[in-house]
Order: C-alpha cells, then sequence, then structure tokens
C-alpha cells in the first residue's frame, strides 16, 4: 500500500486561494532573513516585536487564563493577596506602631500603594522565572524573546485592575473622592510596568544560567517591599533625602498612586521624576543585556 | 547542490559549537543545565570510540555542526538523515533561528515556520480550541489564518466532541493529533520539520505525509525534513543530505544517500562478513564474550536476509575458562523497540560446553517471517542460573529485504505486520465441508 493510493485527506485539494497565493510568494518580495553568529552588541528590536504583536497577545492571554486555573478562589486571589497584607499593616503599622499616614485613613493609605506594589512585585516575580518557565517553548520555536516576559508582565494588569476597583470601593468607603489627578495613575502604572519589565528583564535572563535568581528572588522582593514607602510615608524624610528616595523607581509609583487618588502631598515631581529616569535606565539596560544573551537562551535554558 | 541565486535557504560554512564547561562549575548540575541538543552532540562526539587524545584535543567545546554548506532551491523538499547526535537536530534550529551559530552565514527567503516539536507551547490548562490557538500563534501563523483553518484544523485531528475539553483530560492520541493538525496546516514559505511525522496511528501518519507532500508539490512550499523513517523521506524527498559528526557526508538523490547511509552508518553490517562486536556496549560476567558475528542467507551468501528466506548466523565466543553455558540466543529486534524473534538455545534444551579460548556457534533459522526493514542483532549468553554472561543489546543492524521473486506493493509494518506467513484464501463453496475439503488451496504469499 503506498500513499499514493491512500483515499485524499479532506484538504488534499488546495483552495484556489491557497494556490494563488503559492504562486505570488515566489517572487522576491520574500523577507529575507540572515542567519549568522550573534554580536556582542545587540540593537533592541522593536520592530520584530511588533510583527510578533500577536504571539505577544497570545501569550498574554495565555498567562491571564492559566494564571487561576484550579484554584478554588480564582481571580479572587489578585484581590486578598494586597487585601491581608494591608490588614496586617494596618494592624502593626496604623495601630500598634501608630506611623503617620499622610491624613490619608491608614488602610486606604497602604492599600493603595500595596496595589500597585504587589502588580510590580507579581510581574517582577513572575518574569524572572518566565524564560525558564517557557523553556520548551525557547528551545524549540523562534519568536522575538523579550516577548515571553513582557507578556507576563503585561498579564498582571488583569489583576491590577481587579484590584484597582477594590481599591475604588475601599475609597468609596472612607469616603474619599478623588480629584482630576486621577489621570496621573495611567503614566504611573506605566512606570510600574516599566520598572517591573526592566528588573524582570534582567533577572529572567540570569535565571537561564543561574538558577540562584530563584532562590534570591523571595528576598529581594521582600527587602524592595520595606525600602519602599508603602508601610510608611516618605514624608518621615526631609529633603534632598527624598529626592534621593526616588532611585527607588517604586517609591516614586506608590508616593504618586497616593497623591493621585487620596489627594495627599506625598508626591514632590522631584521624586516622581528621579524615579522615572531610573526606571527608563534599567529597562534600556535590561533590554540590551537581554538583547546580548537572548541568542545563547536555547543552549543553555 | 543547486547554485540557484534565488535559493530558498542558502547556507555557507555553517559551524555550531557547544561549551560544556561554561555551566560545570555552577550551581546546577550538568544535567539540567545543558540543553537536550548540547548533550546528544556531547554524546555523540564521545561514544563511537573517540580516541583519548582526540578528546582531550576537543576538550570541551563540542562542534555538533561544521562547515556545513548547502542550497535549498524553492519548492524542494530536501531530507537530512543521519544517526542520533550526528547534528541534525542542531543544524533545523539553526535555520529556524531558535539558536544561533558558532560560524557561518544563512540567508534564507521568506516566511519561516518550523516544527521541532509536536505541541511546542500547548497548555494542559487550555481547552483544545484555546490551544489551537496559542500553538498557530507560537508557530507564526496569523490569528485570521487560525480562524479561517480552524474548522479544517479540527476536522483533520477528529477531535470536534472535546474541543472545548482541557488538554490535559485528553488521551495522548488525541493530544498529538490535535497538535499535529495545528503544525501541518502552516503554510509558511519554508517548514522545518523534526522527526515528528512519526507518531499517531498509521491512517494519521499517512494523512500527514499526504499533507507534508502536498505542501511542496501543489502549494510550492520548500520543506526540510529530518526523519529516521527512511521510506518516509523516500517518499517525500527529492533531495537529501547525510550528516555524520556534524559535517555533510552525503548530499544528493535521496536513494543515492539513503544508500550510503545504510551502507555505511549506524553500525549496518552486510551479509556474509565478520562483524566485530569487541567494542559494543553489553553486560554480563564476561566469562565469555561474543566477539565475531557472521551472517547470511541459505541460497546466495553474500546476498541480504529475505523475507520468507532461510538465515544462519555464526557466532564466535571467546572464553575465559571452560564453561556450561544453558543459554544462548540471537534476537532481531527492529530499532528502538523490544526483539520480535528470539532464537533461544534453552527452548530446544539444549546445554553448550565452551571450551576455553575461541568457539564457534552457528544459530540456522529456516524461514525468516519478518517484513523487509532494518534490524537490530542483539545476543545474549547465559549460564545455568540464567545470569547474563555476556549480553548485547544492539550488536549490529542488518537489512531484511523483499524476497527477490515477490516485487509487490511496499510494505507498510503498520498495516501490514511486522511478521509474515504463509497462507491461503479461497472462496469455498456454499456446501461449506465438501467444498472445504475439494478446494486446492492456491498459495499466496504475503
Amino acid at each position: 500500500m503506498t500513499a499514493d493510493d491512500a483515499p485524499a485527506p479532506p484538504m488534499a485539494a488546495a483552495e484556489p486561494a491557497e494556490a494563488g497565493r503559492a504562486a505570488a510568494d515566489h517572487d522576491d518580495s520574500l523577507p529575507l532573513t540572515v542567519i549568522q553568529p550573534p554580536r556582542r552588541w545587540v540593537p533592541i528590536d522593536l520592530g520584530a516585536l511588533w510583527r510578533y504583536r500577536e504571539l505577544l497577545y497570545f501569550l498574554v492571554w495565555r498567562d491571564v487564563k492559566v494564571r487561576y486555573k484550579q484554584t478554588a478562589l480564582g481571580a479572587a486571589w489578585a484581590i486578598l493577596q494586597p487585601f491581608f497584607t494591608m490588614v496586617v499593616f494596618s494592624v502593626f503599622f496604623g495601630r500598634l506602631a501608630r506611623i503617620p499616614s499622610d491624613g490619608a485613613p491608614y488602610p486606604v493609605f497602604s492599600f493603595t500603594a500595596l496595589v500597585p506594589w504587589a502588580f510590580f512585585a507579581n510581574g517582577l516575580t513572575q518574569s524572572a522565572n518566565s524564560i525558564v518557565a517557557n523553556r520548551d517553548l525557547i528551545t524549540k520555536v523562534y519568536f522575538p524573546r523579550l516577548a515571553i516576559p513582557s507578556a507576563t508582565v503585561l498579564a498582571g494588569l488583569v489583576d491590577f485592575a481587579i484590584a484597582f476597583i477594590v481599591l475604588l470601593a475601599m475609597m468609596a468607603y472612607y469616603g474619599i473622592t478623588p480629584t482630576a489627578n486621577v489621570v496621573w495613575i495611567v503614566p504611573l502604572l506605566l512606570l510600574a510596568l516599566v520598572t517591573s519589565l526592566g528588573v524582570g528583564l534582567w533577572l529572567s535572563a540570569f535565571n537561564v544560567r543561574y538558577r540562584d535568581v530563584r532562590h534570591a528572588l523571595p528576598f529581594i522582593v521582600q527587602a524592595w517591599l520595606f525600602v519602599t514607602p508603602i508601610a510608611y510615608p516618605s514624608s518621615l524624610l526631609s529633603e534632598p533625602w527624598r529626592t534621593l528616595y526616588g532611585l527607588n523607581p517604586m517609591a516614586g509609583v506608590v508616593e504618586g498612586f497616593r497623591w493621585a487618588l487620596l489627594g495627599t502631598d506625598s508626591a514632590p515631581p522631584a521624586m516622581v521624576m528621579t524615579s522615572a529616569a531610573v526606571a527608563v535606565v534599567i529597562l534600556v539596560a535590561g533590554a540590551f543585556y537581554f538583547r546580548s544573551v537572548e541568542a545563547r537562551f536555547a543552549d543553555v535554558v | 547542490m543547486s547554485s540557484d541565486p534565488v535559493a530558498a535557504i542558502h547556507a555557507r560554512g555553517i559551524g555550531k559549537r557547544y561549551r560544556v564547561t561554561t555551566t560545570r562549575d555552577l550551581h546546577n548540575t550538568l544535567r539540567d543545565q545543558l540543553s537536550s541538543v548540547a548533550r546528544r552532540a556531547f554524546f555523540a562526539v564521545r561514544r563511537p570510540l573517540a580516541s583519548r587524545a582526540e578528546r582531550g584535543e576537543r576538550g570541551d567545546a563540542i562542534w555538533a555542526l561544521r562547515d556545513v554548506s548547502f542550497d535549498v532551491a524553492p519548492g524542494e523538499t530536501v531530507g537530512i538523515i543521519g544517526s542520533n547526535g550526528a547534528g541534525k537536530s542542531t543544524l533545523l534550529k539553526v535555520i529556524s533561528q531558535v539558536t544561533a551559530p558558532t560560524v557561518g552565514r544563512a540567508e534564507v527567503r521568506g516566511r519561516i515556520g518550523s516544527l521541532l516539536e509536536v505541541g511546542a507551547g500547548f497548555h494542559s490548562e487550555l481547552s483544545g480550541r484555546e490551544n489551537v490557538f496559542l500553538n498557530g500563534a507560537v508557530l507564526g501563523m496569523k490569528r485570521g489564518e487560525i480562524v479561517r483553518k480552524f474548522d479544517e484544523i479540527v476536522d483533520f485531528a477528529g477531535v470536534e466532541r472535546f474541543i472545548d475539553t482541557a488538554v490535559k483530560f485528553y488521551s495522548s492520541g488525541m493530544y498529538l493529533r490535535l497538535a499535529f493538525s495545528v503544525a501541518v496546516h502552516l503554510e509558511p514559505d519554508i517548514l522545518i520539520v523534526d522527526e515528528v511525522l512519526a507518531v499517531g496511528d498509521h491512517d494519521f501518519q499517512r494523512r500527514c505525509l499526504a499533507r507534508m507532500s502536498d505542501l511542496s508539490t501543489d502549494l510550492g512550499r520548500t520543506v526540510l525534513v529530518v526523519s529516521h523513517d527512511m521510506r518516509a523521506i523516500q517518499r517525500l524527498c527529492t533531495r537529501c543530505m547525510l550528516l555524520e559528526r556534524g559535517r555533510i557526508a552525503a548530499i544528493g538523490r535521496t536513494e543515492d544517500v539513503v544508500g550510503e547511509y545504510l551502507a555505511r552508518g549506524s553500525g549496518f553490517s552486510v551479509a556474509d562478513a565478520w562483524v566485530d562486536l569487541t567494542a559494543v556496549r553489553r553486560r554480563g560476567s564476561g566469562e565469555a564474550r561474543f566477539v565475531e558475528a557472521h551472517y547470511a542467507q541459505g541460497g546466495d551468501p553474500s546476498g541480504p536476509l529475505v523475507t520468507d528466506g532461510p538465515a544462519e548466523f555464526l557466532v564466535r565466543i571467546d572464553a575465559s575458562r571452560p564453561l556450561r553455558v544453558s543459554s544462548l540466543a540471537v534476537s532481531l529486534a527492529p530499532p528502538g523497540s523490544g526483539p520480535l524473534l528470539n532464537l533461544e538455545m534453552a527452548a530446544l534444551g539444549r546445554e553448550l560446553d565452551l571450551v576455553e579460548g575461541r568457539n564457534v556457534v552457528r544459530v540456522g533459522l529456516e524461514q525468516l517471517h519478518l517484513r523487509p526493514g532494518l534490524y537490530e542483532v542483539g545476543f545474549w549468553l547465559g549460564d545455568a542460573a540464567h545470569r547474563a554472561v555476556d549480553h548485547i543489546e544492539a550488536g549490529f543492524r542488518l537489512e531484511i529485504a523483499e524476497h527477490g521473486s515477490l516485487r509487490g506493493p511496499r510494505v507498510e509494518l503498520e498495516v501490514d505486520g511486522v511478521v509474515s506467513g504463509r497462507y491461503s484464501v479461497e472462496l469455498l463453496e456454499p456446501g461449506g465441508q465438501d467444498g472445504m475439503e475439494a478446494a486446492k488451496p492456491r498459495r499466496e504469499q504475503a
């Protein structure tokens, strides 16, 4: 028996459209791919990322879909995580230690910071592990590797949105009406995203070769939580220390959120600008580092 | 190969070196750190008896590919064959940009779709439908393309009823069929396929092969395919490339290259010649060892073994002391699977007294009921307690050819079975008994 006398499978008869496309494909307009040894200095290829935007979309969609599969509480985790941290903070820092909260009720004060923080911290943790977690994909298929940590961080936006709604409800409960400054939430969220992705790129690339990252990560996140003004206000510092505090990009994000939502006087422009500058440097440097090592991911991961 | 200036793939001097040390002193085990390719490449260099000096010279850098140059014309289907670790998969990875070459340059004209593993990117928690979209995107299909082909893909896989069930509940067959189906509906300009056609049931495999050949013949796509299945290679490919230890050993017409591969590669041995067994992998007490083997068919000693023909194996055994063996066997197994035939002396109720030094044992077989194909020959020697004295799972490979007088349709093991037999088919009279006795069976050989 040969393949020739086998019954023709359903798709054996090519649709005319396909045949036409095949013919059209054979002109010189086909994209040319040049394959050569990796160079040391590789520019960031945003064009490639754009061409693969559909894959990026599907990766984000997959991460969102899969994140709470087979959990009893599902997407409620996006709320519970920052919410219980807020409760603990309110009891210990707000009640017992009587830490000042820039005039806002302490629970709202801390929750406003915890929502962007959770977005940042989860994005960081998951993007740092993303390349290793997707090794099956990386060793088998080509696509711009940047898509993987990027998708992971972007998928966190869904959690952020859910937690943000709870934040709004809490503000309503405490009778806080946001001002027009609330539009600044968008650039501030972008700042958190840039920071999360920037650090995530560094760590994910490191993680490919040094699995130490996995062990260091919880510590990094925990330490970063305490050096960020979440449980306490940055107004405890005086200038110029407060501006320098902005070297921690999350300080700018968190205080910016409080300013935009609660109307506290917590975000001096100098501090936020410092944070933004640092975040951009981390991201750009991270992207270059990532690009320079990504060619070896498939061999090492 | 062709010197077409607008070749679909134009590769020159491609080399890929894997460093083995860079990862050794880190916290991870070597095994964790190296990708499977690096591992295969590593063993490929070491296993085939690389001399100590050769190993030392190579140090910790392994060239999985070396100086590979070739051209593929648009619309051509080119096969890549070679034994495990020859660099086939590495070459596909380089061409599909999964990994970068260490030296050399290749130009690829057209959209590349690579299928190095079935179901790459499948997520077990997602439904079949969701995975089709995800996998399609991973393989480079546009969303509109997937939407347009969705029904066709599901149809081809035959999983309509379960399309909204999470794939973790799929049987492995369903899972593979769906993954395959997405893959074979890829229509990139250049399709790169690694050994993925060898899975699934026979009917499905055949549809995949048909689909693959449609891609190149009807749609004019360029296909680069790696396979160990010489039948699939011969059916699909016009030209072939044989890789050996990272280098191109032969390139040209498929029949020629496949012939060359069978003749020289993978421990293949021809009839009527003594095959050295001293260096093959084995286990056992070693009190006696198989040192050489020889096989031939009855009639024409230099001809290959044929289905339904006789076979004779001679083995030379070196014993370190006089030894009584109660078990001695020669087995035939398709590569990568268990023996189909085990010629075991114990089953005949015989024992052998080996003398110190050289012994020659003959194992004769009246009729070899195995279908044409490549088989691995194994050897076993056991003492009275059935402990292994010497056990060689795969000593060498031999080919069983079709019976010379019968040039029937090509045999497909999955359909026609692996074992042949003598049988007859006849139409009986409605009367039953009378007809059965009266009819003289017309023998047919399959």
